[in-house]
């Protein structure tokens, strides 16, 4: 069993420092990586999809070398991925593990679903506060103060 | 509240609305006051709205403010293509206060963040109209000596009418009992309802406005748009059942009060309007104590 699951991690290449942020919905991984603005990285970043996982059948991975991120930062990844871990890795050892956390405020990563809202007639950075309720994720407008569900958001 | 927006009717306590009340009072005991003489209001109209406009600009002038401004983006320089960012920085170098009505939502927040001076919103597409909620709220205590412990019947097209959701929103605060009349279609929408509920407060819905009538201390009419309506037999099914006439009045409370946010069309029978029970039009000429009230307290002379 421990075998197994070792082999599967390296599908991956192990990283010598830096982060990996592990069970990502299989169909979030490239929405992690836009939100996290990885692609204007200049360090190495390795990433797989539909892995195996125990837990949710598929899973995502990312893993960055040499960049350990401010929990705001990578909390706006709960979004698309609200059980995605967080590993961080010295010298090939793992020295921390946390879940992200819905924050209560998001800026920028979502466009407003109501097409009359102000923020997608100017340019402005769009403004959510995150409402959660009964289980499901609602992001309420800063501007027009109209509900955008999770399931509606687009990632800008 | 000195140099505070006033985007959405949260942005103002409990306590600060009252004060926009005890203030607007005064106005109503005085009207003419010679106390804006050094200010220039900016009455910023992106679509036409004559009523509310005109309204602005009454207010401003009883107290002795110009008034600068345009009633339709036709005669901005919207039509060129300038960006409200744009606009709104360039008035705020030739006003003391905004007001500004404008067609898509969420516009007035942003005016208010990017404007060095403070900004009334006075309608900001389908989303907020706070003013109209202040005059409503004043119109409600004048008629019955208080805002607390009340019934209040809302009529006819409760889903898109912002004026219902702002003002049920502010009546929350005040132990408001809703009576909520409208068809099946045009029903409060779920988020206000929660709110009510929040509140610990009841409410109650109702096709049939009659049997409300006797048991309210306000009805609070509005209009139904035919628009609203995607099969056309439905709506003249709907559009006489909230036709309100002076003989279904006989039964209603002495204290009872009509009131509606105008235009009307055929929702109040012209023979209301004798009834000393209607009150819409004290109503609308209250919105003009009510925004000098505002542009008094936020220009820091109230």
């Amino acid at each position: 069993m421990e075998n197994n699951e070792q082999r599967k991690e390296l599908k991956v290449s192990a990283i010598e420092n830096g982060t990996v942020i592990d069970h990502i919905p299989a169909n979030s991984l490239f929405k992690v990586i836009k939100i996290l603005s990885l692609e204007n990285l200049e360090e190495q970043v390795l990433f797989g999809t539909n892995l195996e996982s125990k837990k949710y059948g598929r899973k995502g991975i990312v893993k960055v070398s040499n960049k350990f991120f401010e929990s705001d930062e990578v909390n706006k990844i709960a979004l698309v991925a609200p059980h995605a871990s967080l590993i961080e890795i010295r010298d090939y050892k793992v020295v921390h593990k946390s879940v992200v956390e819905i924050p209560n405020h998001i800026q920028k990563i979502v466009r407003c679903f109501n097409p009359n809202c102000i923020t997608n007639h100017e340019q402005i950075t769009t403004s959510f506060d995150v409402i959660k309720d009964e289980e499901t994720l609602k992001l309420r407008c800063h501007y027009c103060e109209k509900t955008t569900l999770r399931e509606n958001a687009v990632f800008l | 509240m000195k140099n505070r927006s006033l985007i959405s009717i949260t942005d103002f306590s409990k306590e600060e609305q009252i004060r926009i009340l005890d203030i607007a009072e005064g106005f109503e005991q005085q009207p003419t006051q010679n106390i804006l003489g050094n200010y220039v209001v900016a009455t910023l109209f992106f679509e036409p709205s004559t009523r509310t406009r005109l309204s602005f600009e009454s207010a401003a002038s009883r107290l002795g403010a110009k008034v600068i401004g345009f009633s339709s983006a036709a005669s901005s320089s919207v039509s060129k293509g300038e960006s409200l960012n744009d606009t709104i920085l360039t008035v705020s170098n030739y006003s003391d206060i905004i007001v500004m009505r404008h067609p898509v939502d969420g516009s007035a927040r942003y005016a208010s963040e990017v404007s060095p001076v403070p900004v009334i919103n006075a309608g900001d597409g389908a989303n907020q109209h706070p003013t109209q909620t202040l005059l409503d709220m004043y119109s409600i205590r004048k008629t019955q000596g208080t805002l607390d412990n009340l019934n209040i019947a809302f009529v006819g097209d409760l889903k898109y009418g912002r004026t219902v959701h702002s003002l049920t929103m502010a009546l929350t605060q005040y132990n408001t009992t809703f009576h909520l009349v409208s068809p099946t279609e045009l029903k409060l929408p779920s988020y206000v309802k929660r709110h009510i509920k929040d509140n610990n407060l009841s409410y109650y819905q109702y096709t049939d406005l009659l049997a409300v009538i006797p048991h309210v201390d306000i009805i609070y009419m509005t209009r139904i748009q035919k628009e609203r309506f995607s099969d056309s037999l439905e709506y003249e099914r709907v559009k006489n059942a909230y036709n309100l006439s002076n003989n279904m009045l006989a039964g209603s409370r002495s204290n009872m009060a009509i009131m509606h946010p105008l235009p009307r069309v055929n929702e109040i029978a012209a023979d209301v309007d004798s009834n000393p029970k209607a009150y819409y039009f004290q109503q609308a000429l209250n919105g003009v104590y009510v925004r000098q009230a505002l542009l008094a307290a936020i220009l820091g002379v109230k």
